[in-house]
């Protein structure tokens, strides 16, 4: 990539204090996003994803302390001032949050929280701002839009929900959209439509988007480029096409494996990971991976392999045994 | 697929309309006997009464007649009518009070639950303070300090009852802030102010509002307490408490002066009650559901 990144998360670690001790949900983790493209970041739960799009978003708990740089259009957010952040967020950054069961306010109407939001941004009067609120719903797909102004979230349809949080994220044209998770509570049908919406929006408005998933196959058609997070670090990034003809990093292939394959014989076992993943209170020594792993020897249980480019660039992974064999002829 | 867009069509037209929540014949009875003490209490003046403060020796404990319906007290005054002013007493002193319990109270409790930290430790620990104070006795020392009025009574009854409502806003906060939608609003750019003001009180005043009906009820027995006790409102302004404790001289002649207002003051303490507890009810389930 020569063009200047939308986003570049530099050095990020996330330290949060707990009872049980120092708890590192995010690792030295570096990314960068450029404008109209998607990134993907896949983990499974409790590895950090979270904790990065609330870092990117200067959104993280009171007591949790944040160290590297967050450069967003040429500006740094970590340590900005909380009335310019508060502008940026909304009108350049915007999130679209797992459950839209939640995300929503119970009590206001999806009109009320979309116009409030467009006139607090665009300064928008109440008629032009109600005006450009049923065109939103109605390109997120909303049947009826005008009526959907009146209702409350309740009376619609977790799908619904979801398409009208999309929505309001969408609202202020930002420069970047977060989508952490953002199928995970629906159902399989309703997923597709839903990433398929935020894709065809995002190639519209020419935004970068981060799309923050479990599901390896949520990612595949859909990013640039996927980085692949465990226990608070990057463990493998590539170019998507790369990624999933040539992946290098183990982790990367069990993530793959466990995704349940529609053409199986019926009660095939799912080959799931075993064990569980470290204690992020107790780090530990060596490729925080190595006890899980099929590959680990002597070194992957002494010391932790760094992330790398290899053969190209574009590539990086943090394995000292990585994946010889192409891994595309399984998926 | 054009008639599948059709049934969406007709599905949008009927959804708009509001759901009736089942609230029981209890609840109607409540608010029409609620409703009755405040158009009684308000109309007073306009109502065909003898004065409630004019005395007849001549006709003192009369019993039920034309003239005096519900006959006349110790003094010659006409029980009706006193028992009709003393219900605007209780209602101005038991709605007034919460009021201001519930402003008071109700911002603390949500700046508290909202910031956290060390305001929290402050409003918590005075609040704990003022709980610790036995109220009556509170309430006695105020009255007989400042002297006997509406708004010293209102004002030391509203005070009493703000660490109630602190409670109750910011247990509510506290949940509520935790949820999505908050850190949703902030990821827009919300500002403290716009988050507290649109996004969490409008969730708050619905268990507020349950509560402040409670408030009411626990007032009204309050006041009359109070003014059982001779601290209440000034004679010879007529009020339900005042009313009881008169009446007790009297007991084994006319029981009737004690019970009157004691069973007027029970329905409207109860249909506050009745009412109070439905909209809570209705609140809560549906709280925890979303």
């Amino acid at each position: 990539m020569t063009e200047p990144a939308l986003l570049s998360v530099e050095g990020v670690a996330v330290d949060l204090p707990t009872p049980r001790g120092n708890l590192r949900a995010v690792d030295q983790v570096d990314l960068s996003v450029g404008a109209g493209r998607t990134l993907g970041v896949v983990g499974e739960s409790g590895c950090g994803k979270t904790m990065l799009s609330r870092a990117i978003l200067q959104l993280l708990p009171k007591k949790a302390r944040l160290s590297g740089r967050v450069m967003f259009d040429g500006q740094d957010l970590v340590g900005l001032d909380p009335e310019r952040l508060r502008k940026l967020r909304g009108r350049s950054l915007a999130v679209v949050f797992q459950d839209p069961m939640t995300s929503l306010n119970p009590v206001l109407t999806i009109g009320t929280q979309l116009i409030e939001t467009l006139q607090e941004h665009l300064e928008l009067d109440g008629n032009a701002a109600k005006r450009r609120s049923v065109e939103l719903l109605a390109a997120v797909g909303i049947p009826a839009p005008e009526q959907r102004l009146m209702q409350y979230p309740h009376q619609l349809s977790g799908g619904m929900r979801q398409r009208v949080a999309i929505a309001i994220a969408l609202s202020c044209e930002p420069k970047l959209l977060i989508a952490d998770e953002p199928t995970t509570a629906l159902d399989v049908t309703i997923q597709a439509q839903i990433l398929d919406l935020l894709a065809r929006e995002q190639r519209r408005r020419h935004m970068a988007m981060i799309l923050i998933t479990h599901d390896l196959g949520v990612v595949a058609g859909r990013t640039d480029e996927v980085a692949v997070m465990y226990a608070g670090r990057v463990v493998e990034r590539a170019p998507t096409p790369a990624l999933f003809k040539k992946m290098r990093m183990p982790y990367t292939e069990a993530l793959l494996a466990a995704i349940p394959k529609i053409d199986a014989a019926p009660h095939t076992p799912l080959p799931a990971i075993s064990g569980r993943p470290p204690d992020p209170t107790r780090p530990i020594q060596g490729c925080s991976f190595s006890p899980r792993c099929r590959y680990a020897a002597g070194q992957c249980h002494r010391e932790k392999p760094s992330l790398a480019a290899a053969e190209s660039l574009d590539h990086q992974y943090a394995c000292f045994h990585p994946i010889e064999v192409a891994a595309g002829a399984t998926a | 697929m054009a008639t599948l867009e059709l049934s969406i069509g007709e599905e949008v037209a009927v959804t708009p309309v509001r759901r009736t929540r089942r609230l029981g014949p209890l609840f109607w009875a409540a608010i029409a006997c609620m409703t009755f003490v405040f158009v009684v209490a308000a109309l007073a003046n306009l109502l065909p009464l003898p004065s409630p403060t004019d005395m007849d020796m001549l006709e003192r404990r009369a019993s039920m007649s034309a003239q005096h319906w519900l006959g006349t007290d110790g003094l010659g005054r006409d029980e009706l009518a006193r028992l009709i002013y003393g219900a605007r007493i209780s209602l101005i002193v038991g709605l007034c009070a919460p009021m201001i319990g519930i402003t008071i109270g109700g911002a603390l409790g949500m700046l508290a639950g909202y910031f956290r930290g060390r305001f929290e430790t402050l409003v918590v620990g005075s609040m704990d303070v003022l709980l610790a104070f036995p109220p009556l006795i509170l309430a006695l020392a105020v009255t007989a300090y400042l002297g006997q009025s509406i708004l010293n009574l209102t004002c030391i009854l509203g005070v009493l009852g703000i660490p109630a409502f602190m409670r109750v806003a910011r247990a509510a906060t506290l949940v509520l802030a935790r949820r999505e939608f908050v850190i949703a609003a902030q990821a827009l750019g919300a500002t403290h102010a716009r988050i507290l003001l649109r996004e969490l009180l409008p969730n708050v005043f619905l268990p507020l509002f349950a509560f402040f009906l409670l408030g009411v009820a626990v007032t009204i027995v309050a006041e009359s307490a109070l003014s059982f006790l001779g601290l209440g409102v000034p004679p010879p302004i007529p009020s339900w408490g005042t009313m009881i404790g008169e009446g007790r001289e009297s007991l084994e002649i006319a029981p009737r002066l004690a019970f009157l207002p004691a069973v007027t003051m029970f329905l409207t303490v109860l249909s506050f009650n009745l009412v109070g507890d439905a909209l809570r009810a209705l609140t809560d389930p549906r709280q925890g559901a979303l």
